[in-house]
């Protein structure tokens, strides 16, 4: 935090306070914190980091919250784990998991809430609000629980049952809108100017919430030993996961913590049915058109993404690609990934599963790669996606006659 | 006369107005008028060639005007049309 200096506008470069604002007054295009990396190079190191805390905070000289109380339930610092078996089924070398299905509330946006509500209340709010595709309001209602804040958090109505649960336990307001999470968003963004109290996290103070996601490629360097794997597949959504990732590796390079400038290959993962960033990238224009998403994978299904313009330009200019799957290779992803590596993903895993499949295919990832695969949400929360095809083997009585011909064992 | 509801970012072009009310048939005419009555509108909203800019959105009745038919969309009197800056999310 102390290294923050200002707010700036991606478009035009404008400065703003580093308070709770999102949009540039000018040109509406969307704010971004601006640090002090001549500060930070001074103060980082990586036997610093290596003594702090086993959670995002570890790099807290590289977010925009002050790490001295932080609003944490211990995220970050998940497994990065190789993926040999998996690897092997698709024909790649070296291949990675970054299993972020094991923060506190089962999905990498502990990550980013963390840090959106430790700065919310250094700004003085008592209100968490956001507006959710399941994930999000999961750790927003944990996090502001855990920091004493009300929460009141919006949700599609058609969401997940578990996601649903998982929000509404710790006892904040969850408000089901019916609608697509696109509706949602649009009316919390309305709401944020009606109810200038309450610290939307993907709102009014997404540029500090979105630096979250950075920690996924800090943490990816520091575990493969201070150094940036050769490419990354990462699920899309709003984009901004996506684009921090990479600027996460460059600034770990820009403050010294790399030896070498990374040239990290960053592709993005969309399902079929919500695929306005791969349709921009497979049509070769800047222009995203929004859709109506009609998919399985609800933590992804934004039809108007914020950053996917930003997202594209990162794809394009790492040389990556942005491959789309159906549901059906989605549920196989899940399938294929748990299988062989004993990772229960939900479907935002699938989808990224199912794309790295098609990407190892196609020889867009290759075999001499070394590749990391974001694995960003788990299987519990989209029980429903896998239901169909995840079944007792046999049911039977309980005698060793009905076991021996359930298992086609002679009796 | 249909209503435009201003986001909190440009209600300094409408003395703090969150709502104001101008003539037009369609989306493109309502927003100019709305420069018409509140000079600086146009600036914001538009770039050089006369297009939205890539983060403003629009919604009458709450359907982003992509899916309708852009700035000629069609109003009328009790339409309520919403400017939206960078839908954020995600």
């Amino acid at each position: 935090m102390p290294f923050v200096e200002s707010l700036r506008c991606r478009e035009c470069a404008r400065t703003y306070p580093v308070e709770a604002l999102h949009v540039c007054e000018f040109c509406f295009g969307p704010l971004e914190v601006a640090y002090d990396y001549d500060a930070i190079r001074s103060s980082i190191s990586r036997e610093k980091i290596a003594a702090g805390p086993p959670t995002i905070w570890r790099y807290a000289d590289l977010l925009p919250a002050s790490a001295e109380d932080p609003v944490d339930l211990g995220a970050g610092f998940t497994p990065l784990v190789r993926a040999d078996r998996l690897a092997a089924e698709l024909g790649l070398g070296e291949l990675w998991l970054k299993n972020d299905t094991l923060n506190p509330t089962g999905s990498f946006k502990d990550r980013v809430v963390s840090v959106a509500l430790t700065k919310a209340r250094d700004l003085g709010f008592k209100v968490a609000a956001c507006a959710s595709t399941g994930n999000l309001a999961n750790s927003v209602a944990a996090h502001a629980a855990r920091a004493g804040m009300e929460s009141i958090v919006f949700i599609p109505s058609d969401l997940e049952q578990g996601k649903i649960v998982t929000t509404a336990i710790y006892g904040g307001r969850l408000i089901a809108i019916d609608g697509t999470y696109d509706d949602v968003n649009r009316l919390c963004a309305e709401l944020t100017s009606e109810q200038p109290t309450w610290a939307f996290v993907n709102v009014n103070v997404r540029p500090y919430y979105a630096e979250g996601s950075k920690t996924l490629a800090f943490e990816v360097a520091e575990q493969l030993g201070w150094q940036a794997p050769d490419h990354v597949v990462v699920p899309i959504a709003s984009g901004s996961q996506l684009t921090k990732v990479h600027k996460g590796f460059n600034e770990l390079y820009h403050v010294g913590l790399l030896d070498e400038e990374p040239h990290v290959r960053v592709s993005g993962a969309q399902a079929e049915g919500c695929s306005p960033v791969a349709v921009a990238f497979a049509e070769d224009t800047d222009i995203i058109r929004p859709q109506r998403p009609k998919t399985i994978a609800k933590s992804l299904a934004i039809g108007n993404p914020a950053d996917g313009f930003y997202a594209l330009d990162v794809v394009r200019k790492s040389g990556g690609a942005i491959g789309s799957v159906t549901d059906d290779e989605i549920v196989e992803g899940i399938r294929l990934l748990a299988r062989t590596e004993g990772i229960f993903a939900e479907t935002a895993g699938g989808t990224t599963i199912a794309t790295l499949v098609k990407l190892a295919a196609s020889g867009v990832v290759r075999p001499d790669e070394r590749v990391v695969a974001y694995i960003t949400g788990h299987g519990l929360k989209t029980i429903e996606a896998v239901s169909a095809v995840a079944q007792p083997t046999a049911t039977i009585a309980p005698t060793l006659d009905a076991f021996n011909a359930a298992v086609g064992l002679p009796s | 006369m249909p209503s435009i509801r201003i986001p909190t970012q440009l209600r300094t072009l409408t003395g703090n107005a969150g709502e104001v009310r101008v003539d037009g048939s369609t989306v493109g005419e309502a927003l100019k008028a709305l420069d018409a009555a509140h000079p600086g509108f146009g600036d914001r909203l538009f770039d050089d060639a006369g297009a939205l800019r890539r983060f403003v959105n629009v919604f009458v009745a709450d359907e982003d005007i992509r899916f309708l038919q852009g700035l000629e969309t069609p109003l009328e009197d009790t339409s309520t049309v919403s400017i939206i800056p960078a839908v954020a999310g995600g």
